[in-house]
């Protein structure tokens, strides 16, 4: 996988970024073995791979789940009823924010601004957004996942 | 009280030109001096909220020395509240492209970057089907400009230019120090404009409407249109475009509930209006700028509450660098959690004020630099909230 994404970006260290977000878009993390076999083929230490890669909230580092479902938890989507939605959310997937399911298809994560204020609240799923959300909706969205 | 409604302006939505790029094919025929004339004249501000003056970001770039030069266009749109970049992008990305293949000519750049927040992923398959046209397009204009779409993850502080470069550089989202600044040490340390989205579209709606017209919408200290981003407790929420230089009564008249207690101009970086000094607030360079975030509160809402929400966001996306900004983020955060439990005298707010403050000088970068302007205008306006 690390060999065809510096295929395609290259090895200079401005194709760190694209891939990293390559590596999480396959496999949902990047594990340290990754980070030191990005690190060999750019040509930098580990350490510079790790700084860059731990600093993003997007590229996680530990094991997420197929479906990584980020709620934004900014003023406007908060005051527009998040708590319900996370409450729901938990409800559901039976388990609490920042875990994972055990059978590893959703994580349930708390995000900042997603820019959906004007419809909150609002939640990514991957890359997917998601707006105007109530407790019914998000039955429906989450039973379909689930089913995916 | 106003019973006028707001002038809506459709310069930054309106519809394209019937002929695909005609602006920019009529543009790239002029010479440089009479575009940078024309955005001068125009009296153009940035729209990411700093307002510096266009023309002059461009000029120094064209005239810093070096072959190598870059156009940047800068859309990690991350500031709370705020969400117009993400429907700029989504309703005339051609407008953006233009902008930016213009700004190449000007500054001699033969590539651009749009950086996209991860957050907008969703975006990337409809930009790069414009970027097709814009690359055919371009071809047969006649410039060799390309423009590549680089991804953000997840990272506010992305959205300040020099951590943008960091990123785009492959390395933690860590601000530089300034001077240098862009113009002469930008991407991979060259000379580089980097503008925000809705930027570039001004300057292709000046090339198309002439600088007279555009300096016809707005104030003498802010021109043109701004796209604001309403939010919060407003019947009416979404993207607005109106003339910049109004006053934050006629706003709320429009906007409002009818109850409303506060705005925070600007996002959690900006400042937060309070009802009584609604009629003297001016949204624009002269008065309160804003990059277009404008969330509205009505008198339901704990100022505490919003207060608190935007300390979390900034103990998190401070990017740690500095430390007034990382230690400056966390103590104004458990202060006031201590002053609203008791643990601490009410005169502890003063300190804390103090210390935003002092984050305000020593700060490396914008972000810790502005984390007193919500901080102060909140704790000095809604006091009692803090407390009781």
């Amino acid at each position: 996988m690390i060999q065809e994404l510096v295929e395609k970006f290259g090895r200079d260290r401005t194709s760190l970024m694209p891939i990293l977000q390559g590596v999480v878009e396959f496999k949902n993390y990047i594990s340290d073995q990754d980070m030191t076999e990005i690190a060999k083929e750019l040509d930098l230490s580990a350490a510079q791979v790790f700084g860059t890669a731990t600093f993003y909230s997007f590229l996680d580092t530990e094991p997420r789940g197929k479906y990584v479902i980020r709620i934004c938890k900014s003023i406007t989507c908060d005051m527009h009823g998040k708590k319900t939605i996370i409450q729901t959310l938990e409800d559901m997937l039976k388990i609490k924010t920042g875990e994972t399911t055990p059978n590893k298809k959703f994580t349930l994560l708390e995000t900042n601004c997603l820019g959906w204020c004007h419809e909150g609240p609002a939640m990514l799923i991957n890359e997917k957004p998601f707006s105007g959300l109530t407790p019914e909706k998000i039955h429906d969205i989450i039973s379909e996942y689930m089913h995916k | 009280m106003s019973e006028s409604k707001l002038k809506r302006v459709d310069l930054i939505f309106g519809e394209y030109s019937d002929i695909k790029y005609k602006v920019l094919a009529d543009t790239l025929i002029r010479s440089n001096e009479d575009i940078l004339k024309d955005i001068l004249d125009s009296g153009l501000r940035g729209r990411g909220g700093a307002g510096f003056p266009t023309s002059i970001k461009w000029r120094l770039t064209a005239e810093a020395p070096g072959n190598e030069k870059y156009v940047v266009c800068n859309a990690d749109e991350g500031e709370p509240g705020t969400f117009k970049d993400k429907e700029i992008l989504t309703r005339v990305p051609r407008k953006v492209f233009s902008g930016m293949a213009i700004c190449g000519k000007v500054i001699g750049a033969k590539k651009g970057y749009l950086y996209l927040r991860g957050e907008y992923r969703f975006l990337l398959p409809d930009l790069n089907k414009e970027l097709e046209t814009f690359h055919e397009f371009a071809k047969e204009l006649g410039t060799d400009f390309n423009i590549e779409i680089c991804l953000g993850s997840g990272a506010y502080i992305c959205g300040e230019e020099s951590a943008l470069f960091e990123s785009m550089e492959g390395g933690r989202g860590e601000p530089r120090n300034k001077p240098p600044y862009p113009t002469t040490s930008g991407f991979l340390k060259k000379p580089t404009v980097i503008n925000n989205v809705e930027t570039f579209v001004n300057v292709l709606m000046i090339m198309r409407l002439g600088a007279d017209q555009y300096k016809k919408l707005g104030t003498t200290d802010s021109r043109g249109s701004k796209v604001f981003s309403v939010s919060g407790d407003t019947p009416i929420p979404g993207i607005y475009e109106l003339e910049l230089g109004m006053p934050l009564d006629r706003f709320v008249d429009e906007f409002g509930d009818g109850d409303t207690k506060a705005v925070q101009v600007g996002g959690a970086s900006g400042f937060c209006v309070p009802r009584k000094k609604f009629k003297n607030t001016v949204i624009g360079f002269e008065g309160v700028p804003t990059g277009g975030s404008m969330m509205i509160f009505n008198s339901s809402r704990s100022m505490y509450n919003v207060l608190h929400n935007y300390l979390e966001f900034f103990e998190e996306e401070s990017c740690g660098q500095c430390t007034p900004c990382r230690v400056g983020c966390q103590q104004l955060l458990k202060g006031i959690i201590a002053v609203k439990k008791g643990e601490k005298k009410t005169g502890y707010l003063d300190q804390l004020m103090k210390l935003s403050e002092s984050m305000k000088i020593t700060a490396k970068c914008g972000l810790g630099q502005s984390v007193a302007n919500s901080f102060s205008s909140i704790v000095n306006n809604f006091r009692e909230e803090m407390i009781y």
